[in-house]
């Protein structure tokens, strides 16, 4: 039995009132996807802030690799080989495309510091982001303006950016959102070989993509997990078409 | 286009002026020049890291203020602490601008480390606090001139140069102009430039690659600074006299106004700015005692109307970082 | 030292403190609701003087002065928030800093064109002259403690307003959600002209006060709105009590550290340099002060945390 990746024990946190994470469980090993899915508002996205450090937790603990990074900073979990995907895009939107993944290379290389040469000849750094540019179809534009690219092609990119720092896991917070049916194929079958290089926590409203990625599925109501378990179960389970399938109906 | 008439006419015309004998114009152009390089400095926190820094006078000031003491102490044969290191002060500027870069330096990571705990309006508010404080502590310190400033009899000197000649004083700023326009350029291209312009966009994006975007604009917050020290010394030297209005928050103002009115995150636009200033400042100062009347209709416009400043004007939408 | 003088000082900063409460009141307040950062609110102090010091020199009447200076600056505030300002509601703080100073050099120079150079005076009220005795026998100015109680009855108001009044909750929902107050069916562009005519007549209230006891000059608003802002960054930005308090500590700490520490350092010093390392640190005091507020709390004692 390998040790999982990430490792989530009671993570709680509220904001006043509204208890967005609700004693969290949950997993995510090796070679695998492990899709959290749950209405709007359910606080996915909270959790993931959480696991990434960018929102403390109330109470739990957070693993990763074995080790507890609850109270390292999102920069140190980074490091540590956490990628991050952003349900609302987080680009640098005045730079190019290239750019926007070099800073993912950069990051993954972790020698920032340089003033003087040009980032642009540094053959490692850009090889490794045009390779990622080129895993999501986007190499063609890599000297487009990021503000000049369509919704679908700026998810991508942020998954390129992610691609580029080659994690120990990823944590993607919908990754399809309008990508359109084509793309979403093609993004399907990108993360589909992705798990092999790294497992990938994935929140995601398509539930086709969903049902045909996860090896795990997880549903999030109302900032609880209310069930847990492969794709057959959960879609037979009552208590999840009466919470979520139902609405979708 | 616009830059390459820009570089002509700061080489030209002094040089046109030297020849036709006219020394003022010189001096205007060593101002604008001067002024320039102040404005580079800010602009690389401005521009590439986003800080709105309305405290860039205390770099200026501590310039000028470096040349200002060490050249004090060696007119007046007077050494500086005497019981203890007995330091003899200097009249040659290469020692004067190290002395400059690096007092301003350190008052930037001072100020830099406490302002950049914060963000947004708190971090203007802050620096103009802080720029004001050196104000008000230069007023009071009476051993250098207190609210009179001091006076330098004759301008520092370089080797190999006669620095009293305008031309040649001139060519010494224009050349540090240059250095200063070389080393932005090389930064914003650099991999520390790249994140930081992603540091300026969105933060929480660079340190989700692993990135401490905070230190990148600690850093070219010193940087800036440094920069705009080594103006403030040559600014001191132009004019053989310092005093505490190096450090008004007018002069901050002034600093952002030259990024401004050429347009921000440009290369050049500084250099633009601080020509347009001073020469408005030359022309419009001629016709009305008060023309920062003008200058302040001006800027409205450009901040209402034209973003990109006189050089987005001139040059169109181009693509900035030119 | 004498505890007369203790006292007297004490009563000096909080005369300080109250008329920066005037000037960090509204600046919060134009902050909090509108989202602003105006570097101009010194030019309407500097506005209120000037028409106070003209309107009291052609009536003669103080409280008619006061009353033209509040109006003055609040026409001034709402011109200018008509045409100027409300272009900057959606920009970023750089533009508001950039249009805002413009504003100071029209504004400053403007004045400059139309009275001069040289400073106006405004007397104090004959009512007010003079000096008043205290307990304990101290002697205090009758129109300085006026001044204090003028602050506070203007802090208590303006609580009032915000806490009880229709307007107020107003102001605080558009504080929390611009949204919402336009559901609420407030015309939105009226409540922020308001607010900011609000910000400026209690600024030009302050300029208009502070003249009886200060020349009436260009520019004399700017050290005050400086202050001003360090007041708001130590109370914390937005909250109205942030600014009472923090004015409050800004003018003790201004005041009695010009007395106490030069005498602090003749302690262990010789008189000649205590006075001067004293001077010179009680010139920078505040400033020492808001840096340690930084470091023990980034936004402020009220501010709300991120
Ligand atoms: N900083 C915050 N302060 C207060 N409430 C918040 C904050 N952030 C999120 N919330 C609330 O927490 C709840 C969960 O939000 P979250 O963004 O995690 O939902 P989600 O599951 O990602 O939804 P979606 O599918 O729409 O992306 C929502 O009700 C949201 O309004
Ligand atoms: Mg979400």
């Amino acid at each position: 039995m390998t040790e999982p990746v990430l490792d989530i024990r009671g993570l709680t946190k509220s904001f006043g009132a509204l208890v967005v994470s609700d004693g969290i469980d949950l997993s995510l090993n090796p070679g695998e996807i492990h899709a959290v899915i749950g209405p709007n508002g359910a606080g996915k996205t909270t959790l993931i802030a959480q696991i990434c450090g960018a929102l403390a937790p109330d109470a739990g603990t957070i693993r990763l690799k074995g080790q507890d990074v609850t109270a390292l900073p999102t920069r140190a979990r980074a490091r540590m080989g956490l990628a991050r995907t952003f349900q609302i895009s987080a680009l640098a939107m005045e730079d190019t495309v290239l750019q926007n993944a070099l800073l993912g290379a950069l990051g993954a290389a972790g020698n920032p510091w340089r003033l003087f040469r040009p980032v642009l000849s540094d053959r490692a750094l850009r090889a490794r982001a045009e390779a990622a540019l080129d895993r999501v179809g986007l190499l063609e534009k890599a000297a487009m303006r990021t503000a000049d690219l369509s919704h679908g092609e700026r998810r991508q990119l942020e998954v390129a950016v992610a691609l580029t720092l080659e994690p120990a896991a990823f944590v993607m917070d919908e990754p399809m959102a309008g990508l359109g049916a084509e793309g979403g194929q093609k993004m399907t079958a990108l993360l589909d070989t992705l798990r092999h290089e790294a497992p990938i926590l994935l929140v995601e409203h398509d539930m086709d993509a969903v049902f045909a990625l996860a090896d795990r599925i997880s549903v999030l109501v109302y900032g609880k997990v209310i069930a847990s378990g492969p794709p057959d179960a959960i879609r037979a389970d009552a208590a999840v078409r009466d919470a979520y399938l139902g609405e979708e109906a | 286009m616009v830059n390459a008439a820009l570089v002509a006419a700061l080489v030209g015309v002094p040089l046109w002026a030297h020849v036709a004998g006219e020394p003022f114009t010189i001096t205007l152009a060593t101002r604008a020049v001067i002024f320039a390089l102040a404005a580079v400095g800010l602009n690389l926190a401005l521009g590439l890291g986003g800080l709105v820094s309305l405290g860039h006078a205390v770099f200026f000031g501590i310039g000028g203020y470096a040349m200002g003491i060490l050249a004090f102490h060696a007119q007046n044969y007077l050494p500086m602490f005497p019981e203890t290191l007995a330091i003899e002060g200097t009249k040659s500027m290469p020692v004067i601008w190290l002395v400059a870069v690096i007092a301003s330096a350190l008052a930037a990571l001072v100020i830099g480390l406490l302002s950049l705990r914060t963000a947004g309006v708190y971090f203007i508010m802050i620096t103009l606090a802080f720029g004001q404080m050196f104000y008000y502590f230069t007023i009071s310190w009476s051993a250098y001139g207190g609210e009179d400033g001091l006076s330098i009899w004759v301008r520092n000197g370089f080797p190999g140069l006669n620095t009293l000649d305008p031309i040649q004083f001139y060519g010494l700023c224009f050349t540090l102009l240059c250095g200063a326009l070389w080393l932005s350029h090389r930064i914003a291209r650099s991999p520390f430039g790249l994140m930081l312009n992603a540091a300026r966009q969105v933060p929480h994006r660079v340190e989700t690659v692993g990135l401490d975007g905070q230190r990148a604009k600690l850093v070219v917050f010193v940087i800036s600074g440094a920069i705009t020290g080594l103006a403030g010394a040559l600014f001191a030297d132009l004019n053989r006299f310092v005093s505490p209005t190096m450090f008004s928050w007018h002069m901050s103002g002034e600093i952002m106004i030259f990024v401004i009115l050429g347009g921000v995150a440009r290369l050049f636009g500084p250099v633009a700015g601080a020509v347009l200033f001073v020469a408005m400042e030359h022309v419009l100062g001629d016709l009305s005692d008060y023309w920062h009347i003008y200058l302040g209709a001006l800027l409205l416009g450009i901040v209402l109307f034209a973003r990109g400043g006189v050089v987005g004007l001139l040059a169109g939408r181009a693509k900035s970082h030119d | 030292m004498s505890a007369i003088l203790i006292v007297e000082q004490v009563l000096n900063g909080l005369q300080f403190g109250v008329m920066l409460f005037l000037m960090a009141a509204g600046l919060t307040l134009i902050f909090g609701v509108m989202g602003l950062i105006n570097l101009a609110h010194g030019s309407l102090y500097m506005v209120g003087a000037f028409v106070a010091a003209t309107v009291a020199g052609l009536t003669g009447s103080f409280l008619l002065a006061l009353a033209a200076a509040m109006a003055a600056a609040a026409m001034a505030g709402a011109v200018i928030e008509m045409t100027v300002i409300r272009r900057l509601y959606h920009t970023d703080h750089l533009d508001q800093v950039l249009a805002t100073f413009a504003l100071i050099l029209i504004f400053s120079e403007g004045t400059r064109a139309i009275f001069g150079s040289f400073p106006l005076y405004l007397d104090a009220p004959a009512l007010l002259s003079g000096p008043v005795t205290l307990p304990l026998g101290i002697e205090y100015p009758r129109y300085r403690l006026a001044l204090i109680a003028a602050g506070l009855l203007v802090a208590l108001g303006l609580w009032l307003l915000i806490a009880k009044t229709r307007i107020g909750i107003q102001i605080r929902a558009g504080k929390n959600d611009r949204e919402m107050i336009a559901a609420l069916g407030v015309d939105i562009r009226t409540l922020y002209t308001f607010v900011f005519a609000l910000g400026a007549a209690l600024a030009g209230l302050a300029g208009a006060l502070v003249g009886a006891i200060q020349s009436v000059q260009v520019g004399m608003g700017e050290p005050v709105l400086i202050l001003a802002f360090v007041v708001i960054v130590i109370g914390g930005i937005g909250s109205i009590k942030g600014a009472f308090v923090g004015a409050l500590i800004v003018g003790l700490t201004d005041t009695l550290g010009g007395i106490f520490l030069p005498e602090f350092f003749k302690l262990f010093m010789e008189p000649a340099s205590a006075t001067q390392i004293g001077a010179s640190l009680s010139s920078m005091a505040i400033y020492l002060l808001m840096a340690a507020v930084l470091i023990w709390r980034p936004t402020g004692l009220y501010g709300v945390r991120a």
